[in-house]
């Protein structure tokens, strides 16, 4: 697919969204915020292998800074956006140096601890972070200085969360075919040859951990922005959780898997809401069928259907 | 002075519920390399299945015999049928179990709503002990004495059968311990399915003072993943230590600063992980 080809299609996407009813805006929104997360966490699980079982901390530390400031200290969109990020960053430094002393499952454990800190506190300081009952009122940002639109309609918001997407999309895609990402994935077959090749080893697997923080930070302050509502959910193990399942779903270790199955979850979910009250349950048996019956993901069904298609992705 | 003691007895008592807990958790991480998130949905499971067995027959003593039996029934199909074809797919297992965590979830929800049940004390436990000038529940001094009693049986077992050699060598050198014709996905299932009587049992002892509510079983497990990371993985006797300062830290820390309840057991097993990553006593 030509580079214009995609730039037509994407305009294309733009303009046909706004035709459609307000809640289906909302859900492809929330579907695109929850596939930047999911491809973040990709490049650690299905890239590097570090299979993290926190990665609600980065998403849910950016949300909770950008709502704090601006809600608490009146600063700006972009003060408090950009706070956010750099604050996901500054915990993925930290949390990156503890996990990265282990590897495999108890990555995953230490990962899932640090971010239940992360929880703990949202949880527990009620004056600060509004405890279990979260901040809410938090306005989306008016780009009146830059661009003659306010974010505040959900078409309006959609397109920039669409231009967010294609950037991480971009920035993921030249990081996986740089010599950066092929580095990784020579350390996700074998560390020992890596390190043996002469490769730092741990600080490559440093870096990912920081872009994947980071990706997660931006995920997670759209996540804010587009309910305008921010919870100790955010930080929870449960998103940790539907992360991975996204992941594995739409397919590990491809670049659109991730975000497919982001899209699948949302729309499974909203879809099946409305019908019964049994979500969870269903949610539940996903999660089994899931690993049952689709542990290469959509995105590895459909490569082993047709095979030769989707072959640029499969380099990834 | 006096308010102490009690805050110390009732973090003991707690830290014992806990120890029931994170035993098993231990003992299945440590041997077969499972973070087995539905563990904490066996222990409500077991509270809740534990308040009707009670409700229908009036029988605490049947409840604590009968309703852990019941869920190591459950945990070992759910080894034998779910994850054993997993092992070593790590990431595969963490999966299948939070899948679990949520069917037992909504599955109690649906069955005894969402109402917090506190199970009834049974009648010979239900006075309290005075000493001197202490007045101490009689039902505290009893789930401390279950928590001794399971931690010496089960230091026992571990120590002097040759099970528990099993399963000691199993949790160091698991490749080593098959290449000595040890049926080692049989002894995993028995040790999966332990787990989970201990789980249920926690739940069934703990029904009368923690109760059983929607969400009770994602507490319990955050509580008894905390234990297992400080104590250290694959220990009973790090799961037991670990217990003991889990529940007098979450105790004492909800006394003195009720703000910030959750962040007094994670704080310090941060600090632990950042000085011992392998926990207090980890072997492996």
């Amino acid at each position: 697919m030509s580079g214009i080809g995609l730039a037509l299609g994407l305009i294309v996407l733009a303009i046909i969204v706004r035709l459609l009813p307000t809640y289906y805006i909302g859900l492809l929104t929330e579907a695109l915020i929850l596939g930047i997360f999911a491809m973040g966490l990709d490049l650690l699980l299905g890239h590097t292998g570090l299979p993290s079982l926190g990665h609600s901390a980065y998403f849910g530390a950016a949300g909770y800074t950008m709502a704090i400031l601006s809600l608490r200290l009146q600063q700006s969109s972009w003060v408090s956006a950009s706070a956010g990020l750099v604050v996901s960053l500054i915990i993925a430094a930290i949390y990156g140096l503890l996990a990265l002393r282990t590897s495999g499952v108890y990555f995953m454990m230490i990962t899932l601890a640090l971010a239940q800190v992360l929880w703990g506190i949202a949880f527990g300081w009620r004056s600060m972070t509004g405890g279990d009952d979260g901040l809410p009122g938090i306005a989306r940002p008016e780009l009146r200085a830059l661009f003659p639109w306010s974010l505040q309609p959900p078409a309006n918001f959609f397109t920039a969360v669409l231009i967010i997407f294609v950037i991480v999309v971009a920035a993921l895609y030249v990081l996986v075919r740089s010599p950066f990402g092929y580095t990784l994935h020579g350390i996700r077959e074998s560390e020992a040859r890596m390190a043996c090749l002469g490769y730092h080893v741990w600080w490559h697997k440093y870096v990912a951990v920081l872009i994947a923080g980071g990706v997660a930070g931006i995920a997670g302050i759209l996540f804010v922005y587009y309910h305008g509502f921010v919870s100790p959910a955010e930080l929870s193990l449960v998103l940790s959780a539907e992360g991975l399942l996204m992941v594995i779903l739409g397919g590990s270790g491809t670049l659109f898997g991730p975000a497919l199955g982001a899209i699948v979850v949302v729309f499974l979910r909203n879809l099946i809401s409305a019908y019964t009250e049994r979500w969870l349950l269903i949610l539940g048996l996903i999660y089994l069928l899931v690993v049952l019956c689709a542990p290469n993901g959509i995105v590895g069904a459909i490569r082993a259907r047709l095979p030769g298609w989707l072959d640029r992705e499969a380099e990834a | 002075m006096d308010f102490w003691i009690v805050q110390t007895l009732n973090g003991i008592s707690f830290g014992m519920l806990l120890f029931l807990l994170a035993a098993g958790l231990s003992l299945v991480f440590g041997l077969m390399r499972i973070v087995n998130l539905a563990h904490g949905s066996f222990y409500l499971l077991g509270a809740y299945i534990g308040f009707t067995v009670i409700g229908r027959t009036g029988s605490f003593l049947l409840a604590v015999v009968v309703v852990p039996l019941g869920i190591a029934g459950l945990g070992l199909l759910m080894h034998r049928f779910l994850l054993r074809r997993f092992q070593g797919a790590e990431l595969s297992q963490v999966l299948l179990t939070f899948g679990a965590l949520f069917i037992f979830a909504d599955v109690s929800l649906w069955y005894w709503g969402g109402y917090s049940q506190v199970l009834p004390k049974p009648a010979f436990l239900a006075g309290s002990l005075t000493i001197g000038t202490i007045v101490f529940p009689a039902y505290r001094i009893f789930v401390i004495v279950t928590g001794v009693v399971v931690a010496l049986l089960s230091w026992l077992v571990l120590e002097r059968t040759a099970l528990g050699s099993m399963v000691r060598a199993g949790v160091d050198d698991e490749e080593m311990v098959r290449g000595l014709g040890i049926n080692t996905p049989r002894l995993f299932t028995a040790v999966f399915a332990l787990g989970a009587f201990l789980a249920a049992l926690s739940g069934v002892i703990g029904g009368p003072f923690v109760g059983a509510y929607p969400g009770a079983d994602f507490d319990v497990l955050l509580l008894a993943l905390v234990v297992v990371i400080i104590g250290g993985l694959g220990s009973i006797g790090g799961a037991f230590v670990g217990s003991l300062l889990v529940g007098l830290i979450d105790t004492l820390g909800r006394a003195l600063v009720p703000e910030l309840a959750m962040f007094t057991i994670f704080a310090p097993m941060a600090i632990i992980l950042a000085l011992r990553p392998r926990g207090l006593f980890g072997r492996i």
